[in-house]
């Protein structure tokens, strides 16, 4: 990235990024017209917005606020996340920033019980997880806006924008804003609202969010120390610096740490705030000679929900408008990518006129799986940590006391399932499963999963297309349905000596041809190259079957 | 196909018996409730097979079940 946020030496969370500016729309009479607006400008709504604008599609960001987020926020981002912002051109300065991390450890009352290593398999160029400020994940993901804007790409932040209405009107949206100038209207195409769990736009639609709320509170406190701590997670139940309760900490960059201190559920929020109640807390965990400044200091409690549909008409919700999900297990931005990864695509299509409105129909029915599946393994790590019951407690607890001993109790002790994608199984864009012997993992409605390739890797030549992939097989330049064209790649398992290729793509099959969708996610597979039915798995991956 | 079985299956089933009552001799209500959590992880990390588990736990779920309806 050639230009870094200009900061002059505040913290990146104080800088505004993109400050309020007047806007010609702002104008009398100006009735400004949008192919699409974008509301929200936290993780996902800035990844919509590169992602559309990669693309040509002119889009609009409003947002309240002119800065990064706020607070102690995300800080675990998987390898699929990271895939996505390669996609959208800015991976690397979040990983080169990032922490990258392997090891955990497990205490329960006064000992270790054991370690782990994630050993994360080889062949991928991306690490399993980093760890990262949200606000530097924002801060790279706005200098990548800018960057595009500099090239060219039709992409607008405004800040200072704060959406008061929104009227669906069937064929297009009518929205209010309120700015430090006044109000002005504007009307959309399409409008994807990225304005967070607490979204108003849902609220402005009558729309329901409903699930459960963990009744606990979470002390949320990220420190900056001088520490040799390991860059390690090492998860606490019951120590004693924090009985009957749970303890996480995590390192980030600048020597900032993560810690989250479970309080129960009877505290009084602001009492446990206050730094004179803070610091015994935590020198308690970190031990008394370890210097360290608060950095952020929050209490959250924690709930699983989701809309029951994520689309409704020409207003697309997205990321924590859509569903929301307790962070044991890093699922919050990391899903939201991946809803937007999903989702971009699909809407340029229906916009193109190249594919009917009901594509978008299967953002709705891949992502509400992906949320359910990430609700589902959040719930079972927060009953885990926080048991509701006698019983689970003293299911719990058995688990921790034989993993010390027992390797088959490890598996059970659940302080977090870190983030994996969910393969859109049973989608109705998945074409044929024809490849005799095709390893699962690459089954249509899998996310592709990264391999070696000559001297780089599969996945930087992968996406924003429709692409043909021909391992060790014949096929033309190009398939066109329908004026949606897959550009071919063609391959060689001897492209990748250290065979993850062969075993990832062909499994027992000598030679594959599979159509990918521009969200990197397989659409159907064969044997060798067959026109037609190339062409009858464009129209199904299309919505046109 | 593997299935739960429900027939006798234990050689000298009251010495078994016996051995597991020993087990629990001693401990406090909450020391007997924590040997039984961990005896029943030990024994269902055993068996491994998910459809034998789900049989047992449905097997177990019976008499619940029953004084449920009665
Ligand atoms: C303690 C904690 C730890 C977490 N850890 C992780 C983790 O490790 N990994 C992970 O993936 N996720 C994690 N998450 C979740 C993650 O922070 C969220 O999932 C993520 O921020 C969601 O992004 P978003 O863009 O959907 O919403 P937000 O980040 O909430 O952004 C919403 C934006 O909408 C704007 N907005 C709202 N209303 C309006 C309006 N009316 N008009 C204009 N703009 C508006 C707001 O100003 C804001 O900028 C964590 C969350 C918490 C609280």
């Amino acid at each position: 990235m050639d230009q870094t946020v200009e900061t002059g030496g505040k913290k990146i969370f104080e800088t505004p990024l993109y400050p309020y500016a007047k806007s010609p729309d702002q104008d009398p009479g100006a009735n400004a017209h949008h192919p699409v607006v974008i509301v929200g400008a936290g993780p996902i709504g800035l990844g919509a917005a590169i992602d559309l604008a990669q693309m040509d599609i002119p889009v609009v960001v409003l947002d309240e606020n002119d800065k990064v987020s706020w607070g102690s926020r995300a800080i675990c981002f998987a390898k699929r996340p990271l895939e996505i912002l390669d996609r959208l051109g800015c991976g690397d300065p979040m990983v080169d920033k990032g922490v990258v991390w392997n090891v955990g450890k497990v205490f329960f009352d006064e000992r270790q019980v054991y370690d782990f290593n994630l050993l994360p398999e080889k062949g991928h160029k991306r690490p399993a997880f980093i760890n990262l400020q949200q606000y530097y994940f924002e801060q790279y993901l706005v200098e990548r806006a800018f960057e595009l804007q500099r090239q060219g790409k039709p992409i607008e932040l405004r800040g200072g924008n704060k959406v008061v209405s929104v009227t669906e009107k069937g064929n297009g949206v009518a929205l209010s804003i309120d700015t430090p100038d006044g109000p002005y209207t504007m009307s959309a195409d399409w409008m994807i609202a990225c304005d967070g769990a607490g979204s108003p736009i849902r609220a402005m639609m009558g729309l329901d969010f409903v699930g459960r709320v963990f009744e606990d509170n979470f002390l949320i406190a990220d420190v900056v120390m001088d520490a040799d701590f390991p860059t390690e997670r090492w998860f606490w139940f019951d120590p004693p610096f924090n009985r009957g309760q749970s303890a996480l900490l995590h390192k980030q960059p600048d020597g900032v740490w993560r810690i989250d201190l479970q309080l129960g559920w009877n505290i009084d929020k602001d009492e446990e705030k206050k730094p004179e109640n803070v610091i015994p807390r935590l020198k308690a965990m970190l031990g008394d000679d370890v210097k360290f400044e608060l950095e952020w200091v929050s209490i959250y409690t924690f709930q699983c929900r989701r809309m029951e549909k994520f689309r409704h008409g020409h207003v697309i919700f997205a990321g924590d408008a859509a569903h929301q999900v307790s962070p044991f297990g890093a699922r919050g931005a990391n899903s939201g990518l991946q809803d937007t990864d999903n989702l971009c695509w699909k809407l340029k299509l229906v916009m193109d006129g190249l594919a009917p409105d009901r594509l978008l129909e299967t953002y709705d029915v891949e992502r509400i799986h992906g949320a359910d599946e990430n609700i589902m393994n959040s719930s079972r790590s927060t009953d885990f940590i926080t048991p509701k019951s006698e019983i689970s407690r003293i299911f719990r607890d058995a688990a921790l006391d034989l993993s010390e001993r027992y390797d088959f109790a490890r598996p059970l002790v659940n302080s977090g399932r870190l983030s994996v994608p969910c393969v859109y199984d049973d989608s109705p864009l998945n074409g044929a499963d024809a490849l005799a012997g095709g390893p699962a993992r690459t089954r249509p409605g899998a996310p592709c999963p990264d391999a070696p390739l000559g001297d780089g890797f599969l996945l930087d030549k992968l996406g924003n297309e429709f692409q043909l992939l021909a391992i060790d097989a014949d096929i033309p330049d190009q398939v066109e349905d329908g004026g949606i064209a897959a550009t071919a790649l063609r391959i060689s398992a001897a492209d990748d000596a250290s065979g993850d290729l062969a075993a990832r793509y062909l499994g027992d099959a000598g030679s594959a041809v599979y159509l990918l969708r521009p969200d990197q996610h397989v659409a159907a597979r064969w044997p060798s190259f067959d026109e037609a039915a190339v062409k009858t798995a464009i129209r199904t991956a299309t919505g046109r079957a | 196909m593997a299935a739960l079985n429900t027939k006798p299956n234990i050689a000298a089933p009251d010495d078994f018996y016996a051995d597991l009552l020993a087990a629990h001799e001693g401990l406090s209500k909450a020391e007997s409730d924590a040997f039984n959590a961990r005896i029943i992880l030990i024994l269902s990390n055993h068996v491994g097979d998910r459809e034998i588990l789900r049989e047992a736990l449905a097997a177990a779920k019976a008499q619940n079940e029953e004084e449920k309806r009665s």
